[in-house]
C-alpha cells in the first residue's frame, strides 16, 4: 500500500513538471499548420538578434563567473581559515541579493553611477557592461558562496594551508594550486548556476538598456506566438546541458572519486 | 653556538600563558622529542618553530639565522602533520615534488629528486597514485618524503604516528629514525607517547604546563628524573615512604629493612619518599640485591615476554615486572613472596 502511494506521488510529480514542458514543446513544433516542424526553431536561429543577444549574455556570464570566483573563493577561504567568527556575518551579506530585488539594485546603480555622478559608468557601453557584470555577480553571490563554502568544508583547509606554507608556498600558490583545484567541482557547480541566472536575467539588462538574452526573450514573447516556446525549449536544453556537464566534470576529476 | 637555539620563548593566548620561558639548544643532526600530556604546550612550541604561531616573546635561531619574525614559507623547514595533510588533488610524485616546484627547481632535477625520495620511503611504484588510494602508513611516508624533498634545515614532526594503528606506528617510527640518521637532519618530534619518545630520540624534553621540566637522554629521563612530574609521567613508579636514619650516609629504613640511597641524596627530615621502577623490584631472593621485603601478590598480568605483577609491600600497592620463563609459571594472586630491592635503584622524589 505504501508502495502504491509512493509510486502515485512520483507519477503525479512527474506529470506536474513534465506536462507543461511537453505541451510547450508540442506547441513550439506546430508552426506549420497540420504537421510538426522545426520552423519556429529555424526562425529563432535565423534571427541575428538571437545570436547577438545570446553571445552577449554568454560573454557577460563568463565575466561574471570569473569575477565571482575571484571574489568568492579567496573570501570563503579566508573566512574559513582566519575569521571563522565572521562566518554568520559573511553568510548574511551573501544572502542579501535574495532579499533585495534586482530592480532596487539596478535603480541604485543608475542613481550612483549615472552620467552626472562622480563615476559615470552608464556613460559608455563598456562601462555599463562592467556595471551589469557586477550586478550579476551580486545576484549570483548566494549560490556561488554557498557552493564554494560547501566545497571547502570537505577538505582540511587549515592543515593543507600549513603543509603548503611549510613547503615554501605563498598565498597565491596555495589558493591556485591547492585550494581551488580541490574545490573545483564546487566552483563549477557555482559557475553553472551563475550561467543559468545570467542567461535568464531580465530586469538589470533591460533597465540598463543592454542587448542581453533576457530582454530578447521578453521581446519575442510579447510579439510572436510560436517562437517563444521554441526559445524556452532551447533555454531548457542549455540549462540541462550545463547540469550534465557538471556531472561529467565530477566523474572525470580523479581525486574527487574518493569523496563520493 | 648550537644549530637550533630557542631562548626565552613564551606564548600567550589571551591571558592564558601556554608556553613559559622555554629554552632549548639543539645540535645539528640531533633527534629531539618534546614529550608531555595534551595541553602542555609542546605543539605550540613546534608551531612557533614552523612559523604558524607568533611567539609573544623570545627568539628562535636556526643555523645562525634569526627566524622569529620570518614567515612560515620563508623558513625552509619540513613538517609532518598528524592528519597527513597530503594534497588530495596531486599524485604521490607531485606531492613530493611540490616544495621543489615552489622553489623553482628545474624539471629534470626535480624528477630525479622525487625519484630519490620515493626510493627512500620504498614507494617508487606508487608515484602515479592519488593519496586516497594509499593506506594511512603509506600516506604518512609520502608526507615524510614531501617534507624532506626540498632539503629542509629542520624537520618538524607533529604527532605523525598518532593516527596510525599500533603495528604501523612502530615500523614507521623506526623508519623515520633510520632515515633521519641516514640524512643527518635535525629533527624535532612532538608526542604524548613516552615509549615512542624514548625509543627514537637522542634527547627528550619533558614538558609540563608550558615549562620544560627536564631535558636529557632517554636513559637520564627514565632513571634520573629531576622532578616529581617527570618521574610520574615517564614510566611507572612505585613510591615508598621511608624513615631516615642517617642523612649523611644515605641510610634509610623501608618496612624495617635497611637501604642505602646513592650518595648524599637522603633528606634531613625524619621521613622521605623514594620511588622504584617496576623492573628494580625482583621476585624472590636475588644475589647482589641489598635487602629483601615480604609482599602479597594481588594481581598478575601476563603480557608475553613480560609479566607485570601487582603486590602489596609495606602497605603500598606496587607494580613489578619480571621476564617470562617457560619453566617458571608466575605466582598466583594471594601468595606471599619475597621481593629483592636495592637502595641504589631508588629515585629520590623532590618538588
Amino acid at each position: 500500500m505504501t508502495r502504491f502511494f509512493a509510486w502515485s506521488a512520483l507519477l503525479f510529480g512527474s506529470l506536474y513538471f513534465l506536462l507543461p514542458l511537453v505541451g510547450m514543446t508540442e506547441f513550439s513544433l506546430k508552426m506549420r499548420r497540420g504537421e510538426y516542424s522545426f520552423d519556429a526553431y529555424r526562425r529563432v536561429f535565423e534571427d541575428p538578434r538571437f545570436w547577438e543577444t545570446f553571445s552577449y549574455s554568454l560573454t557577460l556570464a563568463v565575466a561574471t563567473i570569473v569575477v565571482g570566483v575571484f571574489l568568492v573563493a579567496p573570501t570563503a577561504y579566508w573566512v574559513r581559515l582566519k575569521l571563522p567568527q565572521a562566518r554568520p556575518f559573511v553568510e548574511f551579506v551573501t544572502l542579501l541579493p535574495l532579499v533585495i530585488p534586482a530592480i532596487v539594485l539596478v535603480f541604485g546603480y543608475i542613481r550612483l553611477y549615472n552620467t552626472s555622478s562622480w563615476l559615470p559608468m552608464t556613460g559608455s557601453a563598456f562601462g555599463t557592461d562592467i556595471l551589469l557584470t557586477m550586478g550579476y555577480t551580486t545576484l549570483a553571490l548566494p549560490y556561488m558562496y554557498r557552493s564554494v563554502d560547501t566545497g571547502l568544508r570537505t577538505i582540511d583547509v587549515a592543515t593543507l594551508t600549513e603543509a603548503a606554507q611549510s613547503l615554501g608556498a605563498g598565498w597565491i600558490t596555495i589558493l591556485g594550486r591547492i585550494i581551488l583545484p580541490n574545490v573545483m567541482v564546487a566552483v563549477l557547480s557555482g559557475a553553472f548556476l551563475t550561467l543559468a541566472i545570467v542567461m535568464g536575467e531580465f530586469t538589470m539588462a533591460a533597465l540598463l538598456n543592454r542587448p542581453a538574452f533576457g530582454p530578447f526573450m521578453q521581446l519575442l514573447g510579447a510579439n510572436r506566438a510560436y517562437e517563444p516556446p521554441a526559445l524556452a525549449v532551447i533555454a531548457f536544453a542549455i540549462t540541462w546541458g550545463c547540469m550534465g556537464l557538471m556531472q561529467l566534470v565530477t566523474r572525470f576529476s580523479k581525486h574527487e572519486r574518493a569523496k563520493a | 653556538m648550537s644549530f637550533l637555539t630557542i631562548s626565552h620563548l613564551e606564548k600567550a593566548f589571551g591571558s592564558n600563558l601556554v608556553v613559559k620561558d622555554f629554552k632549548l639548544e639543539v645540535e645539528k643532526g640531533e633527534f629531539i622529542s618534546l614529550l608531555g600530556p595534551s595541553g602542555c604546550g609542546k605543539t605550540t612550541v613546534l608551531r612557533m618553530m614552523a612559523g604558524f604561531e607568533r611567539p609573544t616573546s623570545g627568539r628562535i635561531r636556526i643555523d645562525g639565522q634569526e627566524v622569529t619574525g620570518l614567515k612560515a614559507n620563508a623558513r625552509n623547514i619540513g613538517m609532518m602533520f598528524q592528519a597527513y595533510a597530503l594534497f588530495p588533488n596531486l599524485t604521490v610524485a607531485d606531492n613530493v615534488g611540490f616544495g621543489l616546484k615552489v622553489k623553482g627547481v628545474a624539471r629534470t632535477e626535480r624528477e630525479a629528486r622525487v625519484a630519490e625520495m620515493l626510493d627512500l620511503i620504498s614507494l617508487s611504484d606508487m608515484a602515479g597514485r592519488f593519496p586516497f588510494q594509499l593506506s594511512g602508513g603509506q600516506q604518512q611516508r609520502v608526507a615524510l618524503a614531501r617534507a624532506l624533498a626540498p632539503s629542509p634545515r629542520v624537520l618538524l614532526l607533529d604527532e605523525p604516528l598518532s593516527a596510525l594503528d599500533a603495528k604501523v606506528r612502530v615500523s614507521l617510527r623506526n623508519e623515520i629514525r633510520e632515515i633521519q640518521q641516514r640524512l643527518g637532519i635535525t629533527t624535532i618530534f612532538v608526542t604524548h607517547d613516552q615509549e615512542e619518545a624514548m625509543s627514537i630520540s637522542d634527547r627528550i624534553v619533558v614538558m609540563n604546563a608550558g615549562i620544560a621540566d627536564q631535558v636529557g637522554s632517554p636513559f637520564e629521563i627514565y632513571n634520573r628524573p629531576t622532578t616529581r612530574f617527570v618521574a610520574n609521567f615517564v614510566g611507572t613508579l612505585n613510591t615508598f615512604s621511608v624513615k631516615v636514619e642517617d642523612s649523611n650516609l644515605g641510610k634509610v629504613r623501608l618496612a624495617g629493612q635497611a637501604l642505602t640511597l646513592p650518595g648524599g641524596f637522603a633528606s634531613s627530615g625524619p621521613e622521605m619518599a623514594i620511588a622504584l621502577r617496576p623492573e628494580a623490584l625482583r621476585l624472590g631472593r636475588e644475589p647482589g640485591y641489598e635487602t629483601v621485603v615480604m609482599g602479597r601478590i594481588e594481581d598478575v598480568h601476563f603480557m608475553g615476554s613480560i609479566i607485570r605483577l601487582r603486590a602489596r609491600v609495606a602497605g603500598e600497592s606496587v607494580v613489578m615486572d619480571t621476564f617470562n620463563r617457560a619453566d617458571q609459571p608466575p605466582p598466583k594472586p594471594g601468595t606471599e613472596v619475597e621481593i629483592s630491592l636495592s637502595g641504589k635503584d631508588a629515585i629520590i622524589l623532590r618538588g
